[in-house]
């Protein structure tokens, strides 16, 4: 039962993009097709799940007991570039399908701030194992729901005609916003 | 291009968020009040400047295929400074601004100014647009931050002009209101900048 | 000078040089700050309990393990004299919009409560943060849980009679939720 209601309030009550503003790069510059905006999805969800683990490991049983907690930060975004890296050279080898799929996205994984933003929340939060990866899955679903949606909205924006100024950027912000007052709408969802 | 405009481009022409609409997590993140974002602005002005002036000293050394793990460490060193520094002496912003002080080193202002110009000009030019470009940056967040305090809270700086016990209008303060306001600041922007024709 | 080549051997050596560079720099940093940071969290901690208890002249520090939470409450007696003037109690909820909270509740000598102090918290800026306002905290003050139905305090939506921020029951239930275990563990005593 807890784990559902982590699961439910990770990926509605406090979206990780509408809530949480991280990775909001990736959601303004790559939602403007509902189909890039699934391969991108599916390729955080991947990521995510991977460097959650792997940094908490390594928080775990190497900045702690080294008390050399303040190295965090650097060895965190070192981790999660070499591991995009190393997914993408993986990918590459053993299935040329999912690579064709996601190898687009992945080299802009590195610098999504969701990454690092989630693998620091877990710590912060003091979650077990699985309650971090399940949080960064349940994390990264938020993110591609978010993404899909946005994406669907845009794609019918394009064909209506907006103000001169608003063109652009600030119209998907403002539907941004709109998309984030809907979301407020869950809070009453959880407890 | 001399220094002085390669200073001045970060506020307006090159703006980072207003133009370039770079690094907006921290810029819808933390702007809930006009000192936050200040405090943020001039964190990100810091690790801009001192990433840009090492980058530039070291480029040579670098070799070009672990230039951006390289940069990313660089970067990375300079926020963890900000961070303790911060929860040292000024720790009731560190506390408010949170997480997003671990993520400048994500904040796609600081590795693409180092990447698109810290590798390419000298040491004194890299600072100037450094500098340039934080400060741009800590202009854009307090705006924005003043704008949604005002409307949102009914103060500036934590100084309240509405009634003591009246409420701001709470969703500006809220993430729509985070992501509504930039979009009409931006839409000014575009508006004043673009005149007549296009 | 010309740029270095993209050997593996170059590659390699460099950022093993950076790396070092960088986490020696960290080190020193790390260790000046070390002692400010330190003092900063003690700072605010003998702030907050200044505020919620009366004047003290002498104070004890005594560490409680409430039965149905994970960590430990910090229990401040603040004395005049031989005679205790309150007690400050540093106490924690999990059950907030988002997660920890952490404040300390100060209770005079009659186990009511005196005053509160929010120390730490992530709930959402213009809703939850407004634990830490008067019109919110203030009703607690002169509270005596003794004296409520079934020594619970709660919020009105739950038959209680705190008032809860609007738009934020959440966290409102949270922070009855922290002072509740305070009160509970204040009369325990614990262990210095």
């Amino acid at each position: 039962m807890e784990y559902i209601l982590l699961i439910i309030s990770a990926i509605l009550v406090n979206n990780i993009v509408l809530t949480q503003f991280l990775g909001i790069c990736p959601f303004l510059g790559v939602s403007t097709r509902i189909s890039t905006s699934l391969g991108m999805g599916a390729a955080v969800i991947f990521v995510m799940a991977l460097a959650t683990l792997v940094t908490f490991l390594i928080n775990q049983y190497i900045l702690v007991p080294l008390n050399i907690a303040f190295l965090q930060t650097i060895s965190y975004i070192l981790v999660i570039a070499a591991l995009v890296q190393m997914v993408e050279i993986i990918l590459k080898k053993v299935s040329p399908p999912l690579y064709q799929a996601l190898g687009l996205y992945l080299p802009l994984i590195t610098t999504n701030c969701a990454v690092l933003g989630v693998a620091i929340m877990v710590i912060k939060r003091n979650f077990n194992l699985v309650e971090s990866v399940l949080f960064a899955i349940s994390m990264a679903i938020g993110f591609s729901l978010a993404l899909v949606i946005f994406a669907s909205i845009r794609e019918q924006l394009e064909i209506n005609d907006v103000p001169k100024g608003m063109k652009g950027v600030p119209i998907a912000l403002i539907t941004a916003g709109l998309l984030s007052l809907a979301f407020m709408g869950f809070a009453g969802l959880v407890k | 291009m001399n220094q002085k405009s390669n200073f001045l481009k970060g506020f307006i022409r090159e703006n980072p968020v207003f133009v370039l609409v770079l690094g907006m997590c921290p810029t819808l993140g933390v702007s809930s009040s006009a000192i936050n974002g200040l405090g943020m602005g001039l964190a990100t002005t810091f690790v801009l400047l001192m990433s840009n002036l090492i980058i530039s000293l070291i480029k040579n050394f670098i070799p070009d295929k672990v230039r951006i793990p390289a940069f990313i460490v660089v970067i990375a060193t300079f926020v963890t400074i900000v961070d303790l520094v911060m929860a040292a002496y000024a720790p009731g912003l560190h506390a408010q601004l949170g997480i997003f002080i671990p993520l400048i080193v994500v904040n796609c202002i600081v590795l693409g100014r180092a990447e698109a110009f810290a590798s390419r000009n000298n040491a004194l030019s890299s600072v100037i647009d450094g500098f340039g470009m934080g400060l741009g940056f800590a202009f854009a967040l307090t705006l924005l931050g003043s704008v949604r305090e005002m409307l949102g809270s009914g103060s500036i700086f934590g100084m309240k002009f509405i009634p003591a016990n009246a409420d701001g209008i709470l969703i500006f303060i809220l993430a729509p209101g985070a992501f509504i306001t930039l979009g009409f600041l931006i839409a000014i922007i575009n508006q004043l900048s673009k005149p007549a024709k296009s | 000078m010309a740029k270095r080549e993209s050997s593996l051997k170059n590659m390699i050596s460099t950022l093993l040089v950076i790396t070092l560079v960088a986490s020696a720099a960290l080190a020193g940093v790390y260790n000046l700050t070390k002692e400010p940071i330190a003092a900063a969290t003690k700072k605010k901690t003998e702030n907050a309990i200044k505020e919620v208890i009366p004047p003290f002249d002498r104070l004890e520090r005594f560490a409680v393990m409430p039965s149905d939470g994970p960590d430990s409450l910090i229990l401040y007696k603040g004395y005049e004299g031989d005679s205790i003037v309150g007690t400050a109690v540093q106490t924690y909820t999990y059950k907030g919009f988002s997660g920890y909270i952490s404040i300390m509740v100060g209770f005079n000598a009659d186990g009511s409560i005196n005053d509160i102090a929010v120390l730490e918290h992530k709930e959402t800026p213009g809703l939850g943060t407004k634990m830490a306002e008067p019109k919110f905290k203030d009703q607690f003050k002169n509270l005596n849980i003794a004296q409520l139905t079934n020594q619970k305090v709660k919020v009105t939506k739950d038959q209680g009679t705190i008032e809860a921020i609007t738009a934020a029951t959440i966290s409102s239930r949270a922070f009855c939720d922290a002072v509740q275990r305070a009160w509970e563990n204040q009369k325990k005593g614990g262990e210095k």
